[in-house]
């Protein structure tokens, strides 16, 4: 399978216009409706609606953070999702036997790191196709989580289980408007918020990030100078299952102090979707989960002002609002070359 | 030698498989011996569980079919979930809304609502892949979750069951002109004609693929889609009518347990399909004559499971678990070959065909 490079490699360009023109876009669109809510509601409305969107677009901005450190150094990952639910799972498990959120946070992230490194092992080193790879791994999350879920709390989860408590980040959650919807979030939304930034550093200013877009791209010339092309993919890929693992702690450690079965409802997918319509960089893929974000607050913050429409119909809308964005409606996405191929050392 | 890896690899990933899950449900401190004992009576110990493994098997093979074909062309159908739905939903409203209609002519009106559906949820991921190069994966999982939130709001509101001694939220009982007949007398037995439909959809699938001009031009799509345009093969078309005829089995599987099994839907009902039958295709090798047997396997695992519980207190879902693992066996033959010193062909190792399914992430095809 002979894959032509491009000369230019859309995605290896920072500035992309088009990316910021579209995201320039959306938000106009959700300013207008912001404001109208605002006139209609009041300003407190409009706060809230944006509040929750943060929160809710925490577990989409750390899935898509997770696929673009796996996806630019050439490794698919559409078991985010899995990753997710095995680790919104296994935080909740040690939660419950500790009594430590810290000690559940940190096994949440080492769960999905290994079944991120279950993925590594089969799509790198045996050479699995990575869509299957990533599938395997949502079946076996879904399976894990289900027969441990039943076999261990089949009387429901115990009561008097905490989530993480909010954080008013010294003085700043006080300040009207910004500080309301910014400072006065959890945890895991807070570093999500960080990582974006860190992220977008590593993988533009320093030696890691150059090293990972090169094997994205092409991991022969990679090779060539030195790289060790599958090490940087496996140090990727696990990276990404931590980084996935804190979104699954979003789900039962910061959200909710209880599991349910096939919880995670398919934010690794639209993760996914995120990233995509992000065009594989830290601050796209952000902006695009807070557009999805938007459109889960949208009918919580409906159901508030009394406005009655079955939940089954305004809940479509982050799945359509995704299949919108893959299908390319607002500019087609180039991913990193080498994207999904085995790299084989001639 | 090549038959005996086709068959050995699998044989010997279900064994794995089986072994694994034992050690977990032990860990776990389940008694593993009494559970298989209940999955082996549930399945395969008495002709009654027989003919439940058969009845189960059915949706299985259906789904399996659909997810080997979209292979064949280099697609990646998540969504069969969705189109069984779809393909149930349809299927029993012609059986219950349409009215004074003779016996198989109502019966293949319902079968043919079902096909249609099932075949339209599919067409849209082909048309998005085809027009926009949406990646069929994203948009496939995306259409489940709109057909499960459709299904489940139709079922509780605009087609729920009048009666109001029912409380679920379950439609009405199609009419006796269009359920199909069982296939054996003894009521005790649900195996319904839908098995004997299934195989001649296995075989209607193989020739399809391997003798018919757009099974040539399916798999031309799938090896090398540019080679394929520079053939004059149209590949747009070729993908929208692969998924479409992908749904439309998906489809026959959801409208079968309609007519044969259940005469009514419920939200919720197909849950699992969709990743099961990624298994099966998977297990099967992505062949349609091979999908039976995994087809089979799978159903026997469903209909074991309950029986399974019962005398077990083991959790269904592992059940999942083991699945997963046997696919993970099947993906990675690799993983066989190290653990059982067995040499492996070559041509043995790819599970899909020379079929890449992720190389085309975002990429317009057409």
């Amino acid at each position: 399978m002979s894959v032509a490079v491009p000369a230019i490699p859309a995605t290896a360009t920072r500035g992309n216009l088009r990316l910021w023109l579209q995201i320039a876009f959306w938000a106009a669109i959700a300013t207008v409706l912001l404001v109208l809510t605002g006139v209609q509601f009041g300003p407190a409305a409009t706060i809230s609606i944006l509040a929750v969107t943060i929160t809710k677009a925490t577990p989409i901005t750390l899935g898509a953070l997770s696929g673009i450190c796996s996806e630019r150094s050439g490794v698919v990952n559409i078991g985010i999702e899995g990753l997710m639910l095995t680790s919104a799972f296994m935080g909740f498990m040690v939660g419950v036997y500790t009594h430590n959120l810290a000690i559940a946070l940190v096994a949440a992230m080492v769960s999905s790191a290994l079944l991120a490194l279950l993925h590594a092992v089969l799509s790198i080193t045996f050479r699995v196709d990575q869509i299957i790879s990533g599938t395997v791994v949502n079946i076996l999350a879904v399976g894990l989580t289900g027969y441990l879920n039943r076999q261990l709390f089949a009387t429901g989860a115990p009561p008097g289980l905490s989530v993480l408590p909010r954080v008013d980040v010294a003085g700043l959650s006080a300040v009207p408007w910004l500080g309301e919807i910014l400072f006065q979030q959890k945890p895991i939304a807070l570093t999500a918020i960080v990582l974006v930034f860190v992220l977008h550093f590593c993988l533009f200013r320093t030696r890691w990030g150059l090293r990972t877009r090169a094997v994205g791209e092409h991991p022969l010339a990679a090779d060539t100078v030195g790289v060790n092309v599958n090490r940087l993919r496996y140090v990727n890929v696990v990276l990404g299952g931590v980084i996935a693992g804190l979104g699954g702690a979003y789900f039962t450690l910061e959200s909710v102090p209880h599991f349910e079965p096939l919880m995670t409802n398919g934010r690794g997918f639209i993760a996914l979707a995120a990233m995509i319509f992000g065009k594989w960089t830290p601050f796209g893929a952000w902006g695009a989960a807070l557009l999805f974000g938007v459109a889960e607050a949208i009918p919580t913050a409906m159901q508030l002002q009394g406005i009655n429409v079955p939940f089954q119909i305004v809940g479509l809308l982050p799945y359509i609002l995704t299949i919108v964005v893959v299908a390319g409606a607002v500019g087609r996405a180039t991913p990193p070359a080498a994207d999904g191929i085995p790299y084989v050392r001639a | 030698m090549r038959f005996l890896y086709s068959v050995g690899v699998p044989l010997l990933a279900v064994l794995t498989a089986l072994v694994l899950g034992a050690v977990v449900i032990f860990a776990t401190g389940g008694d593993a011996l009494r559970a298989y004992q209940g999955l082996w009576e549930g399945s395969l110990g008495r002709p009654q569980s027989i003919s439940e493994t058969l009845v189960w098997s059915i949706p299985y093979v259906f789904g399996g079919l659909a997810v080997a074909l979209a292979f064949k062309a280099g697609l990646f159908n998540i969504g069969v979930e969705g189109q069984i739905g779809l393909g149930s939903l349809a299927s029993v409203y012609v059986g219950y809304a349409v009215k004074d209609v003779p016996f198989p002519f109502h019966l293949f009106l319902a079968l043919a609502a079902g096909v249609a559906a099932g075949a339209l949820w599919g067409a849209i991921p082909g048309v998005l892949k085809a027009k926009t190069g949406a990646h069929e994966v994203i948009v496939t999982i995306m259409l489940n979750y709109v057909a499960i939130q459709m299904t489940s709001f139709l079922v509780s509101g605009p087609m729920k069951d009048p009666n109001p001694l029912i409380a679920n939220a379950q439609t009405p009982k199609i009419l006796q002109s269009a359920r199909l007949p069982p296939l054996l007398p003894d009521p005790q037995y649900r195996l319904h004609w839908g098995i004997v439909i299934a195989v001649l959809a296995a075989v209607f699938v193989w020739w399809l693929l391997n003798k018919s001009t757009l099974g040539f031009e399916i798999r031309t799509v799938g090896a090398n889609p540019q080679a394929a345009r520079y053939a004059g093969v149209a590949v747009g078309r070729t993908i929208v009518v692969t998924m479409a005829l992908s749904g439309a089995l998906a489809g026959m599987a959801g409208a079968l347990e309609v007519v044969g099994l259940n005469f009514y839907h419920t939200a919720g009902f197909s849950v699992g399909y969709g990743f099961d039958s990624i298994a099966v295709a998977l297990l099967g090798r992505g062949d349609p004559i091979g999908v039976l047997p995994s087809a089979v396997l799978f159903g026997g695992l469903a209909a074991g499971a309950s029986r399974m519980q019962f005398l077990s207190q083991i959790p269904i879902d592992i059940i999942k678990l083991i699945q997963a693992l046997v696919l993970i066996f099947i993906a990675a033959p690799a993983l066989i070959r190290w653990l059982y010193r067995v040499r492996v062909p070559r041509e043995a190792e790819s599970v899909a065909g020379e079929v890449q399914l992720t190389a085309s992430w975002g990429k317009v095809e057409a």
